[in-house]
């Protein structure tokens, strides 16, 4: 039978703030736990971003780094008061440092159940080349 | 001596609680603490006169999957959170989400309308809404003049 899903996932994890710089927006920040796993030719890295649907995630590359920034509404209950709290509702953000065998054009993205997937192809293999010696 | 034997722990004893004080104090005036959560999946309860609003961050799961029970007083949330089905030859290079069985259970406050409750799911984020049984809700009781 399965195991029980360890105390280790309760946690959320701030973002550390890049030095210097403050947040503009109200809510926290977290940084999403992500597996990551290669299977025949692709990468993929499973996020989990609950409150976050297609249209408030955000995936940028630039250079080699692929953002991934998802965006979350503070939870107004209303005509409630909140009783206790275990967690707090926030922002994710989070960075990976792509290989270059990456096939960058050909990277897709999906949201489910609060559960983001990044597929990242590998790009063919890089023909080896060889540079021929001419005597100088 | 015995004058100042007694004397010293007093006051210690007295900042000791001068200190308990302040940080009660600061505590009603702050932001609700979060607190830990003894196991997964962390709830966050709402209130009013009308019922409990209980909410969890389950990403990943189906709602097929989680089960919302109320017997008597007290709500259970269980579940099972499934990994991504793997082919043969895939190996994982990080792994921080966690996978398996989970159940928590929550002592209700006041007994609930067991037809009335509606559980809604919606990315990643379940949503229990438990109605205060009528006869338990606080009734005004009119005072009469004699």
């Amino acid at each position: 039978m399965a195991e029980n899903v360890t105390t280790m996932e309760i946690e959320k994890e701030e973002v550390a703030p890049a030095e210097g710089t403050e947040r503009t927006r109200e809510c926290a920040c977290f940084v999403p736990r992500a597996d990551i796993y290669e299977v025949d030719d692709q990468m993929v890295i499973v996020a989990d971003v609950p409150g976050v649907d297609e249209d408030s995630v955000e995936i940028t590359l630039e250079k080699n780094i692929l953002t991934i920034n998802a965006f979350t509404e503070p939870v107004e209950m209303e005509g409630f008061a909140p009783v206790f709290a275990e967690y707090e509702v926030g922002d994710y953000q989070r960075s990976f440092k792509l290989s270059d065998e990456i096939d960058r054009d050909k990277i897709q993205a999906t949201i489910k159940d609060g559960v983001l997937r990044l597929y990242l192809p590998k790009a063919a293999a890089a023909q080896a080349r060889k540079i021929s010696v001419k005597a100088g | 001596m015995m004058y100042r034997r007694y004397r010293v722990p007093s006051m210690w004893r007295e900042m000791d609680r001068l200190q308990r004080e302040m940080n009660r104090l600061f505590e009603d005036y702050g932001p609700m603490r979060v607190r830990n959560a003894p196991s997964y999946p962390a709830l966050n309860v709402w209130s009013n006169d009308e019922g409990l609003l209980v909410t969890a961050e389950v990403p990943g799961v189906s709602p097929d999957d989680i089960e919302v029970n109320v017997i008597g007083e007290t709500l259970t949330l269980s579940g099972v959170r499934k990994p991504d089905e793997l082919k043969e030859g895939a190996r994982y290079h990080r792994q921080e989400r966690g996978y398996g069985k989970f159940s928590r259970t929550l002592q209700l406050p006041f007994p609930v309308s067991v037809p009335k409750i509606e559980a809604t799911f919606k990315h990643g984020v379940l949503n229990v809404r438990l109605p205060r049984a009528e006869e338990s809700k606080p009734r005004k009781i009119a005072v009469k003049s004699a």
